[in-house]
């Protein structure tokens, strides 16, 4: 074999700590080194050149690069040589950087660190073998889970470039939290008015398929080659002969059975309902849990009132299964809990605002309800206690934000904004009225932002406060809200009305149940993680699935939108084309010698073992192995480490190459 | 049930009446309390104002003592005694620099595993059932405000008792008792604490706006479980009063009192004659008023 192997600096990266020219030049002696070299950039085009030039010129057929990550230059490099006719799998990255120079600080024991690390790379590439890419074919429909605004801008944007979507929404209607505001920033125009026209769009377009009330329950496969499982929950309506008329809710004796979810708790919903007015698709849900018929078997008024026999109290679950080529996950938020601490809760709480225990303390997104024009006091300014006008109202921001010892450490970005808005219409709506807002920072970045809280502060003349509030307590019908300006250095006594708390953005509580079966990674708050945080904003570490919106993490209408539209361009990058490659790393059996223990099966995470029967030519079943699904293997190595007889290799990662990269570390 | 016991200085000198209280409720619930011996100051205030080793060590020595006596519950009834027992404990577990100084200083090594529980923990152990069964006198007339003041609950990470900005577990044990809880708002506002000493007219306004707060939603008494509370409360309202024109007075009980009251003992053994606001009329009457009522009925 003849190896080249090529040295880069890094700049000052690797050559600062790594004495490159010695390195290059020690493991010229090492046999089958034919040509060795160092470079400054060696991912610089004079630097590829160099490679391809050397393979030309001394009829290399291995490389070994000693630069950077493999997760930074693997493919330029492989990409090089293959260029000039060698087998990509025949390049070996030995990473110099950030296994040798960044973390170590002494010359000579990182140069010999690095000439090690060259030397196992070298004896490894001894046993590398061409490999070529698995090509699978790709299922051009994509999964959109989730119905709030990201998940319909997410699924009109693939639709309307001519491929099927089948949007999942586990709610009874798609719209999420959009739906429930009421203007939005910093333009102030109406949030249903926008959102609606997007809801119908989804709902009659040809390419989009939507099950509401629905959950993905299960997803196997891997990109371009999803099976979906989808649960259909049992709505006891028959959607297909509903016409949305409305008498049975109407009808529904069991009136105010249940807190609406819409409306944030403010007001309550029959057994029967249909979430809100604009609800797409318009087909009503019964709750079992509340209906008289499923307790006691009695009642059935929505099915005698059904002009179209459309009710029917034996519907059951029903599961649905799909092949899908991407999956776009747009789940978003909830608002934190921020009354008393739970029983065996991980938060906090904050027990000293009274929230649960005094009606007028209230959070974010029932203040949208109650200034919303679809809202239980048609967006009139109300008290929930009395129904009377707040002459006095206190904003509280970063309740559960940015605060380590009782919430979370993140800000959750919205609230600077939501909570001025609220000011706003709070100003125009109640002449007259007080609004105070306590402040940690103002962080109002985006266009036309700043503008808007100035607007609030200097022309609607809303009292900004900086400092926090420690309690809120009833006295005499009043909220006293105790507090601190930090700027006067003062302590503040505020006798409002009614209090207004922004609270933190927090994941959905199913976010990593559902990370889990989808193989993404979450971090310690239950936000859904992307690849890189510059670089890959929207791609998980699971190829063909995608992020949008706030499953990610706390964001608002415009960047959620641009999210969705970024996961959607995505998407359309995988049905550009009829066919992926994949790496070529998978498990390979060795039929010869495996004894059909099927340990292998066992193991797998990604039910990539299927079992082979070997029959003679009379179609006797000899004997039966384990055989690799090289469409679904992940190349992880287990079923290779696990197998008695060691009849699993893990091609481009076989025991040779480590055995070989171990020897030579034996003989240091 | 078998308690060690940690008074400390208050319950041997100026909360006396929280000592006597106690005992003699103890004795009715059919536990006992057993003494630490020759047990030594938990450094109060004063020790961590002046070095935080001593701060740390004082109350190891005692636990250690503890250890070796066999106790494994110690209950420590004063709340500033509690929280430094437990920030001594809270700090040799995660510090180790600090855990060899005070091994150098007591010339012992230190070993943790004892559990420190304060009053409404240690009543809590007992169990609300077993006081209900014992009550003899009906309260249900009593309307109390629950007090915890600071040190029971804060820092949270440290004590992890009961929620810090809005406790109820106090509530539970004088509702078993038989008197009515009320909700009021102050239940951990400051009393002004040691202030006591250097800022007199700091600790009268701060309580004086939370005996006010207790009056205005109705409580008849003030219920606490710590001496330094109960003497702000108490040792100081009858000057809040004198500069207060209009001022009511409200007697301020220690938990122990109440159910020593609840359990029939004699006021004078609980230690009800000690305090500025003589509490025994009020009890009495409204001890009577039920008394008259249930006659009538």
């Amino acid at each position: 074999m003849r190896i080249g192997v090529f040295t880069c600096h890094c700049g000052e990266n690797i050559g600062k700590t790594v004495d490159c020219p010695a390195v290059s030049k020690a493991v010229a002696d090492i046999p089958g080194v034919v040509h060795s070299e160092d470079y400054k950039y060696m991912c610089s085009d004079p630097g590829q050149n160099l490679i391809k030039q050397a393979i030309k010129e001394k009829n290399l057929d291995a490389v070994v690069v000693g630069s950077c990550s493999p997760h930074m230059h693997e493919k330029t490099f492989r990409k090089a040589c293959s260029s000039v006719g060698i087998n990509p799998y025949m390049v070996e990255i030995a990473n110099l950087r950030e296994h040798c120079s960044w973390i170590h600080d002494d010359i000579p024991s990182a140069t010999q660190k690095a000439l090690d690390l060259l030397r196992f790379a070298i004896e490894r590439v001894k046993f590398n073998e061409a490999l070529t890419p698995i090509k699978v074919p790709v299922t051009k429909r994509a999964l959109v889970i989730g119905g709030g605004i990201s998940g319909i801008q997410a699924s009109l944007d693939i639709a309307n470039s001519g491929f099927e979507v089948i949007l999942v929404e586990k709610e009874p209607s798609i719209g999420g939290h959009m739906s429930q505001l009421s203007e939005t920033f910093p333009t102030l125009d109406c949030s249903q008015c926008i959102l609606t026209p997007r809801m119908v769009e989804v709902y009659q377009h040809p390419k989009i398929k939507l099950m509401s009330y629905s959950e993905v329950e299960n997803v196997e496969g891997f990109i371009g080659n999803f099976i979906v499982k989808i649960r259909k929950k049992a709505r006891y309506v028959k959607d297909e002969l509903c016409t949305g008329c409305g008498l049975c809710f109407q009808k529904c004796p069991i009136k105010k059975v249940a807190l609406s979810e819409f409306d944030e708790g403010l007001t309550t919903r029959p057994a029967m309902y249909v979430p809100f007015p604009q609800a797409v698709p318009n087909i009503p849900v019964i709750d079992k849990s509340v209906c008289t018929y499923f307790k006691n078997g009695k009642c059935q008024m929505c099915k005698k009132v059904c002009g179209r026999d459309a009710i029917d109290f034996e519907q059951q679950d029903t599961f649905i299964e799909e092949n899908i080529g991407a999956i776009i996950i747009a789940t978003g938020y909830k608002l934190y809990t921020i009354d008393k601490k739970p029983e065996g809760s991980i938060y906090e709480g904050y027990g000293e605002y009274g929230y649960g225990k005094y009606r007028d303390v209230i959070n974010g997104l029932q203040f949208e309800r109650i200034a919303s024009a679809s809202g239980p006091t048609s967006g009139e300014i109300l008290r929930p206690s009395d129904k009377t006008v707040p002459k006095k109202i206190v904003f509280i921001q970063c309740v559960g934000s940015r605060d380590e010892s009782k919430g979370f450490s993140y800000c959750s970005k919205i609230c600077c904004m939501y909570t001025a808005k609220h000011a706003m219409l709070y100003k125009h709506k109640v002449h007259g009225g007080e609004a105070y807002v306590f402040y940690m920072d103002i962080r109002a970045g985006g266009k036309m932002y700043e503008e808007f809280v100035r607007r609030a502060i200097e022309e609607d003349g809303v009292k900004y406060i900086r400092g926090r509030v420690s309690r809120i307590y009833e006295e005499n019908g009043k909220l006293i809200v105790k507090g601190e300006d930090t700027i006067a250095g003062l302590k503040v006594e505020i006798d409002a009305d009614m209090v207004v708390l922004a609270t933190a953005m927090i994941a959905q509580q199913e976010a990593p149940k559902l990370a889990q079966m989808l193989g993404v990674p979450y971090d310690k708050h239950g936000f859904l993680q992307e690849v890189h945080p510059k670089l890959r904003p929207v791609e998980t570490s699971s190829g063909g699935i995608f992020l949008a919106g706030a499953c990610h993490s706390p964001r608002d209408i415009p960047e959620s939108v641009a999210m969705a539209s970024a996961a959607a361009a995505k998407a359309l990058v995988l049905f550009g084309s009829d066919v992926l490659e994949r790496e070529p790393v998978v498990a390979r059996v060795n039929e010869s010698t495996c004894a059909g223990c099927f340990y292998c099966k066992k193991v797998c995470a990604y039910n990539a073992i299927e079992v082979k029967e070997i029959k003679d030519r009379q179609g006797n079943v000899l004997k039966v192995v384990a055989y690799v699904n090289s469409g679904l293997c992940q190349g992880c190595g287990t079923c290779n480490a696990t197998c008695p007889s060691k009849s699993v290799e893990l091609i481009g990662f076989k025991d040779d190459q480590i055995y070989a990269q171990i020897h030579a570390f034996a003989e240091v | 049930m078998k308690f060690g016991y940690y008074p400390g200085c208050s319950l041997s000198g100026t909360a006396k009446e929280f000592d006597l209280s106690l005992k003699e409720v103890i004795g009715v619930l059919n536990s006992n309390l057993e003494e630490i011996n020759d047990w030594s100051c938990c450094g109060a205030s004063s020790a961590h104002i002046l070095s935080h080793l001593l701060a740390v060590a004082l109350p190891a020595r005692n636990i250690l003592l503890a250890k070796k006596q066999g106790l494994n519950n110690v209950v420590a009834p004063c709340a500033a005694c509690y929280n430094r027992l437990l920030t001594s404990q809270h700090e040799l577990k995660l510090d180790e620099k600090i855990r060899i100084k005070t091994e150098e200083l007591l010339e012992e090594k230190y070993t943790d595993g004892i559990e420190i529980c304060n009053l409404i923990q240690l009543f809590e152990k007992i169990g609300t059932d077993n006081i209900k069964a014992l009550v003899k006198t009906d309260l249900s007339g009593l309307k109390a405000a629950c007090y915890y003041g600071c040190l029971l609950l804060r820092p949270s990470e440290i004590t992890k008792f009961d929620d810090n900005e809005d406790p109820s577990s106090m509530e539970r044990i004088v509702n078993a008792a038989g008197a009515k809880a009320v909700d009021w708002s102050f239940k951990t506002e400051c009393c002004g604490a040691s202030h006591s000493f250097p800022h007199v007219e700091i600790v009268e306004k701060l309580s004086k706006s939370i005996l006010d707060n207790a009056i205005h939603h109705n409580a008849d008494v003030i219920i606490t479980a710590c001496p330094m509370c109960h003497a702000n409360l108490d040792m100081r309202q009858k000057n809040i009063i004198k500069h207060n024109a209009g001022q009511k007075s409200i007697p301020v009980l220690y938990l122990t009192q109440l159910l020593g009251i609840a359990f029939g003992i004699d006021f004078n053994k609980l230690g009800l004659n000690r305090h500025t606001i003589d509490p025994a009329p009020l009890i009495k009457e409204k001890i009577k008023r039920i008394q008259l009522r249930e006659a009538v009925v």
